[in-house]
């Protein structure tokens, strides 16, 4: 199991809803979002398969690069893939609009 | 139009089985009557699983939803099949025992309170073992005390199944209800074939397995005492219907003495087949049980 955490300090946009998502069942995760103190986005991911770092880095990079609100994201992952992490993180910004 | 009419009523219906623990448990109460307890933000997880390298859940598998049914309280337990099988821990065993507790206290209180178990669990989380083999005594002590005043309805739909510690808590609950999907029984179809061999039962004959352990033989033999058909309307109108009927009369496991005089009167001198069972079972039969 590994513990990995991201600082967006530009996601500046207020948000003040919070949303849960998905179930940490195998290949899937889960996801909470909920309104950070300041104007930053930061990620906590616990993940139960080890090494990927790099391609969790990628994935919320990319995430990151279209989406601004400054969210606390905690994820539980049970070896989602980057196509599903991405998924459900949309579906939690789908969640947060409702 | 012509979409409409191509897309066939089955999958119109609204399967109950494909919905996630949490949306099962909402789906049955009265619209905007719910609340859920202890949820995901709350961050309530086991802290066995990440010293085993298994990362938990935030709502440690276990949804509390609190609410009206037929505008009777009830509150709902229900397992999430898909996180760690659905095994009960120290904390989702610990949530289960509050809930029916709380259940109990409110009926004492003139507000009788039904609970509504939605099980879709192997049993035991072996990751927490002695945890949740106490978890287990503890959901069964506090399902005895709550059926007292108010009805327990246990709801297997599918796909999991109930076995293990969990299928002893269906047994003493005041109703089971089942789909033809869902399996109950004490020991899984892996943990019998491992134990005995494959020549007493064989774990990958789904047909055998579903003739023992499936909905349909189960509501026949008088273990569950009702089939429905994987549907939001299916389960959520059963559910109903035991929440307004109240506590039965007397439960099925209180019935000790029929039960022993059936199984002393099965002939095991030859296979027992499913079906035959069935007949061979209520041929004993006892006072009707009142709904």
């Amino acid at each position: 199991m590994e513990d990995i955490e991201f600082e967006y300090p530009n996601a500046q946009r207020r948000i003040t809803n919070r949303a849960h998502i998905g179930v940490v069942g195998s290949g899937d995760m889960e996801v909470l979002f909920e309104p950070s103190e300041g104007a930053w986005a930061h990620v906590s991911i616990t993940t139960s398969v080890n090494g990927f770092q790099d391609a969790w880095k990628v994935v919320f990079d990319r995430f990151f690069s279209r989406f601004d609100g400054s969210v606390l994201i905690q994820v539980n992952d049970a070896g989602a893939t980057p196509g599903s992490v991405l998924l459900r993180l949309e579906q939690a910004v789908e969640a947060l609009g409702q | 139009m012509i979409e409409a009419n191509v897309i066939p009523v089955f999958v119109n219906r609204g399967s109950f089985i494909e919905l996630s623990g949490r949306e099962r448990a909402q789906a049955l109460f009265d619209k905007g009557t719910w609340r859920e307890l202890v949820g995901p933000f709350d961050r309530v997880v086991s802290p066995w699983l990440p010293m085993q390298g298994v990362a938990p859940q935030f709502d440690d598998g276990c949804i509390v939803i609190k609410g009206k049914i037929s505008g009777k309280p009830a509150v709902a337990i229900s397992l999430e099949g898909a996180f760690q099988g659905g095994s009960i821990g120290e904390v989702s065993g610990a949530k289960m025992v509050a809930a029916l507790d709380l259940a109990t206290i409110d009926s004492r209180n003139g507000k009788p309170t039904a609970a509504i178990l939605l099980l879709e669990t192997g049993g035991v989380r072996l990751q927490e073992a002695n945890l949740g083999l106490a978890a287990i005594a503890e959901v069964i002590a506090s399902i005895l005390e709550l059926r007292q005043y108010a009805p327990v309805i246990t709801v297997i739909a599918g796909t999991v199944g109930c076995f293990g510690g969990m299928a002893l808590a269906a047994g003493v609950s005041s109703y089971v209800v089942m789909t033809r999907e869902a399996r109950l029984g004490l020991n899984g179809p892996e943990v019998i074939e491992q134990e005995s061999g494959k020549d007493e039962f064989d774990a990958s004959d789904r047909a055998l397995i579903w003739s023992i352990h499936g909905g349909e033989q189960r509501v026949e033999m008088g273990l569950a005492d009702d089939l429905v058909e994987d549907s939001l309307h299916g389960v959520g109108s059963a559910v109903q219907r035991f929440v307004r009927a109240g506590k039965p009369t007397q439960h099925r496991s209180e019935q000790v003495e029929l039960y022993r005089r059936r199984i002393v009167a099965l002939d095991a001198s030859s296979q027992i087949d499913p079906l035959a069972l069935r007949e061979q079972w209520k041929s004993l039969n006892s006072k009707e049980r009142t709904r």
